[in-house]
């Protein structure tokens, strides 16, 4: 298909939309995600992050608009929570051979990239929250996917360990060449390591590169004031409409969507 | 002593027990065992219609499981009940229609107590040829979908979204669990299949390191149970289902004592 340097689109959604018991947890989110590139999907709680992500997985079907996946596209997924059963007796090495086999060396390689090495015979029921989410995130890595979707790797990994992962991101990009989905609450990092950023809240609010999604007037109203006042709570939420056609109509000062790179 | 009747009882044992250590490790993980008491009463329905339709009563019974099993992910869908309640409700008002028909039938005389408990000296060559035969199709299938089966268990999430579909995985095992229902029947009866389905698998928990090595050991344990209660059973001439269960439950206290150090599984 690509006749050029064009990268493959892996995943995309087109105007997608998930409703439950009549309300819409997203509505008219269109993005993509092609090989190579990461994209970091930000926005408050309850904003269809983790929604989102799962329909570009498949483990959600859109009520309304489409959602692609390429075929027998080798997917590596690590979950917001996980949460396992201790009456299972798992220790890390069977764990990471969950859904693949793998050679004793590409175990340790995936455990070493995470600095988890050490735990490759310890049992799941002992590890730290940090120490799970290496593990989790090994796990995922050693399928040497085409398309990794993380949602909220780094939870209760420590700041050092933060940055190390998020480099890690980087080099697992540039080494396999994948499409990255990456959710993420941390925007400092998540500016530094990201291509493209999509802002959510319900829909998308404004997307783009990192530089120009931070100066933007919506993203400044979802975290702005988020992080000076720590209050969670965003007035512009009705303060636009969806168009049959998929796009925002605004009636109100702030808010709606701005694609700043167009 | 082994009659010709104990060695088809200890033969029939054996082969439930190694089938029921998989499943019993699944159901432990996935807290289904309350499952496994629903299609083992409705298990009474089965026999009633057997009689009724004079046809191979292990035959009905995996039937009725099958058919319980459906109804239960149809109403799981549609209800809004929890999957508790509507197993309740399956498991006992199916129980009832069984007695309520077995009633009805007043040419055919039933000894309930060999279906509730379990009857040795009522194992036949056939009932062996199935239970084997049966039992080995349920290993062999259990065998190839493991990975999407424990996969599925650990994060039905994660199954899906890499490509496991384990949702056929989870339709499978449940028509697994109706033939191991079937041909456990005539060894321990229809109230007590769910311990010994759980209770090797419990006492597996406590010396394995890994799912593998937790489902090898509850079918091991599961033998023992076997062949330890068959022999009370012979012993004190108790009914072989209770006996069964009570030998599982001493391996399982057997293996709650402590033990050195050395061991013991990280």
């Amino acid at each position: 298909m690509s006749v050029l340097k064009e990268p493959e689109m892996l995943v995309s959604l087109e105007n997608a939309g998930i409703s439950r018991s009549d309300r819409w947890l997203v509505r008219g989110v269109s993005m993509s995600v092609s090989a190579g590139e990461i994209v970091t999907l930000i926005g408050p709680n309850g904003s269809g992050k983790s929604t989102t992500a799962k329909l570009t997985l498949g483990l959600l079907q859109p009520d309304e608009g489409t959602a692609y996946r390429k075929p027998h596209l080798n997917v590596g997924y690590v979950p917001q929570k996980l949460d396992l059963n201790w009456t299972l007796p798992l220790s890390v090495n069977r764990f990471l051979q969950l859904t693949n086999r793998a050679s004793r060396a590409q175990i340790n390689d995936a455990l070493a990239s995470t600095d988890t090495l050490h735990l490759a015979n310890a049992q799941m029921s002992n590890l730290s929250g940090g120490e799970f989410q290496r593990v989790l995130l090994a796990r995922a890595i050693l399928r040497a996917p085409d398309f990794l979707v993380l949602d909220e790797p780094v939870q209760g990994v420590d700041s050092n360990g933060e940055l190390a992962l998020f480099s890690l991101i980087e080099n697992i990009r540039n080494t396999l060449n994948c499409g990255v989905l990456l959710i993420s609450h941390n925007l400092h990092i998540v500016m530094a390591t990201t291509d493209r950023v999509i802002c959510l809240n319900g829909h998308v609010c404004c997307s783009g590169s990192p530089a120009n999604v931070a100066s933007s007037a919506a993203f400044k109203s979802l975290f702005g004031e988020h992080a000076t006042s720590g209050l969670a709570f965003y007035e512009h939420n009705h303060d636009h409409e969806h168009l049959p056609d998929g796009r925002i109509h605004h009636n109100a000062r702030t808010g709606g969507e701005e694609n700043i790179d167009a | 002593m082994l009659d010709d009747f104990f060695f088809r009882a200890v033969l029939g044992g054996i082969g439930v027990a190694l089938v029921a250590g998989p499943l019993g490790c699944i159901i432990i993980w996935r807290r289904l065992a309350y499952f496994g008491d629903t299609l083992s009463h409705s298990a009474l329905l089965g026999i009633a219609l057997a009689l009724l339709f004079d046809i191979n009563v292990t035959l009905a019974v995996f039937g009725i499981s099958v058919a319980v099993s459906m109804l239960l992910i149809v109403l799981q869908r549609r209800a809004s009940l929890s999957s508790d309640a509507l197993l309740g409700m399956l498991a006992h008002s199916s129980l009832a229609i069984g007695l309520v028909v077995l009633a009805f039938m007043t040419w055919v005389r039933v000894d309930l107590m060999g279906f509730l408990f379990g009857d040795i000296l009522a194992i036949t060559p056939l009932d062996l040829a199935i239970i084997w035969g049966g039992g080995i199709s349920v290993l062999a299938v259990v065998f190839i979908i493991w990975r999407s089966l424990f996969a599925a268990t650990v994060s039905y999430e994660i199954a899906t979204a890499e490509g496991l579909s384990p949702d056929h995985a989870n339709f499978i095992f449940m028509i697994m669990m109706a033939g191991v229902i079937a041909i456990s029947m005539k060894i321990v009866g229809v109230l007590l299949i769910t311990a010994l389905l759980i209770i090797p698998a419990a006492t597996a928990r406590r010396l394995s390191s890994s799912p593998e090595q937790m489902a090898i050991f509850s079918s091991i344990i599961g033998l023992i149970s076997v062949w330890g209660g068959l022999l009370g059973s012979l012993e004190w001439d108790i009914p072989a289902g209770p006996s069964i269960v009570v030998a599982a439950l001493i391996c399982f206290v057997l293996s709650v004592m402590p033990i050195p150090k050395r061991q013991r599984s990280r």
